[in-house]
């Protein structure tokens, strides 16, 4: 049998089918990219979107200066010592007074939130004229409360299964109808730290330490990183040393962040003697991580600056310095900042390297500055996914689509510098 | 250094081919050398592209350079300015002296080597910035003037020397890399002569240019030779024959023939460059 060549009819219809299959392969890929995002986005949008509203009890509080003042004198020490624990459980059982029963008054006391006593505290303390007054507060209810109101536990299962009694139910649906309970917007989420109690937790200590800690990471890669990968691409002799930097510089890159972790805890911890869990420590351990990413990123767009351009400025008599510093620097800003951008947003996800700093402590506090305890989103998501409480499985959801929603916004003001700064040439 | 062989026209014969490059003859009232380069030899990693090319240049006049491609034209304009630092595993060999002074030595700063040696290259290449800032560019960095309005006056001059003022004086700061083709090779011979070089080297300028165009940059290469030394590649026969005093022939890395542009067109000495002008080969 011969084998005769195809026609150049055959070869064309041949060339067109390979090009479609091509585009075929490249739909079924994005196609699946895109589900596999939806599905991600979908379930923690299910899951997530509880935490923008938390069951409150919107009670009368009376401020007795017996209990909120013990000493009489409205200081702050005094203040800080009374017992707001019995206002809560008063207007309680004034909202509810067929509850008479000891055990019940218990069971009943266990709708509010633990944080409810902290609350007014706070409020007294920042506002001591509260004291002898009467006034309508909104409280947050407990976590099992919250559960309920929202459905996200079933009414249906046996009450031996269920965390809300039977009674506890009645009493709930007793206060809905009087309008004194309900769902409202959880404006906690936004404005607190982490707590032990679910309804009190919120995620701006995590947000705080992340933006923090990545104000560190940029002020130190940025500037090491473009001058790196200037020196390496403009002034660096191009011969072995440079092959040889340039392989472990995309080894490093290559490197698990975990093992910045290490160098971080054994280089700022052990040896310098850095606070432990402070944003400063992650940001230089970050910056460690996103430094090779950063200088690879810079020095591709470095490269592509056409070397005309290059050779025009020389031409003119123009030093080394003016040379990058006039020339090709403003060209390349738009790959620089895309690529710093991209490596600050895969700084916030990260989440090992900071467990081995000790970012991952129980921080109830908002940190205020470089130096104090703090977490990380990341690291926020990991700690309360890991919470036995129900209710946390709505924060680590939250929380999550918050982390999402900044990643979305850096990856966006990428694209966005990116066209802003583009340059023709 | 000018040799007057034309007295013994036998000699022509009698000179091994590539090894004797006589000084330009003739009637032309011969000027001060300019750039002298002796034996220079380009190593492009290892291989090399020029050999042995020794030749004058004279002080305002304007030589060209011809041969085909791939000779080494564009090396050896690359030497004269020391462009050819910034390519790797570049070498060169031999000495270039420019007023006397070798380029090479130490001493020599290459960045203000460069402001007195100006280079248009063969492909325009307009900075990515205003129509101004890319003239305005070289005398900024060198200091050249007290006060913007000279500054402007800079400008308009530069742009009027290249013939592209009354094109683009509206637009100024428009992009450059926006004009055309023609008009960013002209606005790269204007930013070249703002800074006031002693020595201009082109390299094809013309070659992206319409008649008119190159016409026009043919007028100014005229005018600039009452000023400015001028070293010109060309692909064109014609063109080296319409604006150079003086012409080169390489060919494979060798200078083969360097004489006044009259001599190497009416009457080459060599084979090779009769055959190349006459168009034979290349
Ligand atoms: N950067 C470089 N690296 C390696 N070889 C080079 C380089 N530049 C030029 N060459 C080689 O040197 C020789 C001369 O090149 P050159 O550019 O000087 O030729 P040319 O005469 O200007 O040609 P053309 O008329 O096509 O511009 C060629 O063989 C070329 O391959
Ligand atoms: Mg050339």
């Amino acid at each position: 049998m011969t084998r005769s060549h195809p026609t150049p009819e055959q070869l064309l219809a041949r060339r067109h089918a390979a090009d479609r299959r091509f585009r075929l392969y490249g739909l079924a890929g994005l196609g699946i990219a895109m589900v596999a995002l939806v599905l991600l986005l979908g379930t923690m949008l299910l899951q997530g979107w509880g935490v923008l509203l938390q069951a409150r009890l919107t009670l009368p509080i009376q401020f007795d200066p017996a209990l909120v003042d013990p000493k009489g004198d409205r200081s702050p020490a005094s203040l800080a010592m009374g017992d707001y624990r019995v206002l809560v459980s008063r207007a309680l059982q004034e909202a509810l007074p067929e509850v008479k029963e000891r055990a019940q008054r218990r069971t009943l006391g266990k709708l509010m939130s633990d944080g409810a006593s902290y609350q007014l505290q706070e409020m007294v303390l920042a506002n001591p004229a509260l004291v002898g007054t009467q006034q309508q507060v909104s409280l947050a209810a407990s976590d099992d409360v919250d559960m309920w109101l929202k459905g996200t536990v079933s009414k249906d299962i046996p009450e031996n299964q269920r965390r809300i009694t039977d009674a506890q139910a009645g009493w709930i649906a007793t206060l809905e109808k009087a309008g004194a309970l309900g769902l409202e917007f959880n404006s906690d989420f936004f404005t607190r730290g982490d707590s032990r109690d679910p309804e009190m937790a919120g995620v701006l200590g995590a947000i705080k330490g992340s933006f923090l800690a990545l104000v560190v990471t940029f002020l130190i890669s940025f500037p090491l990183g473009v001058a790196t990968a200037v020196y390496l691409e403009e002034y660096a002799v191009k011969g072995r040393w440079a092959d040889f930097i340039e392989v472990n510089i995309n080894n490093l890159a290559a490197v698990p962040s975990i093992v910045f972790g290490l160098l971080g805890l054994a280089l700022f911890l052990n040896f310098m003697h850095m606070p432990r869990s402070a944003p400063l420590v992650g940001g230089l351990t970050l910056a460690l991580m996103t430094l090779p990413t950063l200088v690879i990123a810079t020095r591709s767009a470095l490269r592509s600056v056409p070397q005309a351009i290059r050779d025009g400025a020389r031409a003119l008599g123009a030093s080394p310095l003016q040379v990058v510093l006039h020339h090709v620097l403003p060209l390349a800003v738009p790959g620089m900042l895309t690529g710093s951008i991209i490596g600050m947003a895969r700084a916030l996800g990260e989440t090992a390297p900071l467990l081995l700093i000790g970012m991952v402590a129980f921080i109830m506090d908002v940190p205020d500055g470089f130096t104090d305890p703090a977490t990380a989103l990341p690291v926020q998501i990991f700690l309360w996914a890991d919470s036995p409480e129900r209710a946390f499985l709505e924060k680590t959801a939250g929380a999550t689509l918050v982390l999402l929603g900044f990643l979305l916004a850096m990856n966006g003001l990428a694209v966005l510098l990116r066209h802003r700064f583009e340059r023709r040439w | 250094m000018t040799l007057s062989l034309t007295t013994e026209p036998d000699m022509e014969r009698a000179t091994p081919q590539g090894l004797i490059h006589p000084g330009p003859a003739g009637n032309q009232a011969s000027n001060p050398v300019k750039v002298d380069s002796e034996r220079v030899s380009v190593f492009y990693e290892g291989k090399q592209a020029l050999n042995n090319v020794s030749l004058e240049v004279q002080e305002r006049r304007v030589t060209a350079l011809i041969g085909p491609s791939g000779c080494g034209k564009s090396t050896y304009l690359r030497c004269l300015n020391r462009m050819n630092d910034t390519i790797l595993n570049c070498r060169v060999t031999g000495s270039i002296r420019l007023d006397g002074q070798d380029i090479h030595e130490p001493t020599v700063d290459v960045v203000q080597l460069r402001a007195r040696v100006g280079m248009v290259f063969q492909k325009p290449n307009p900075f990515p910035k205003s129509i101004f800032d890319n003239i305005a560019y070289g005398p900024r960095i060198h200091g050249l003037f007290r006060h913007r309005d000279e500054l402007d006056g800079i400008v308009e001059n530069s742009l009027m020397k290249a013939g592209l003022w009354n094109e683009v004086k509206d637009r100024l700061q428009e992009m450059g890399t926006g004009l055309s083709g023609g008009q960013q090779q002209r606005l790269c011979i204007a930013r070249a002569i703002a800074v006031n070089p002693e020595v201009l080297l082109m390299d094809e300028p013309c070659s992206a240019l319409d008649p008119i165009a190159t016409a026009r940059i043919e007028e100014l290469i005229d005018e600039l030779s009452t000023n400015y030394t001028i070293v010109i590649v060309t692909h064109s026969m014609q063109q080296a024959a319409r604006v150079s005093h003086f012409t080169g022939f390489f060919h494979m890395g060798d200078l083969v023939e360097f004489d006044s542009t009259e001599r190497i067109f009416t009457n080459p000495r060599q084979e090779r460059t009769k055959d190349y002008i006459t168009g034979r080969f290349g």
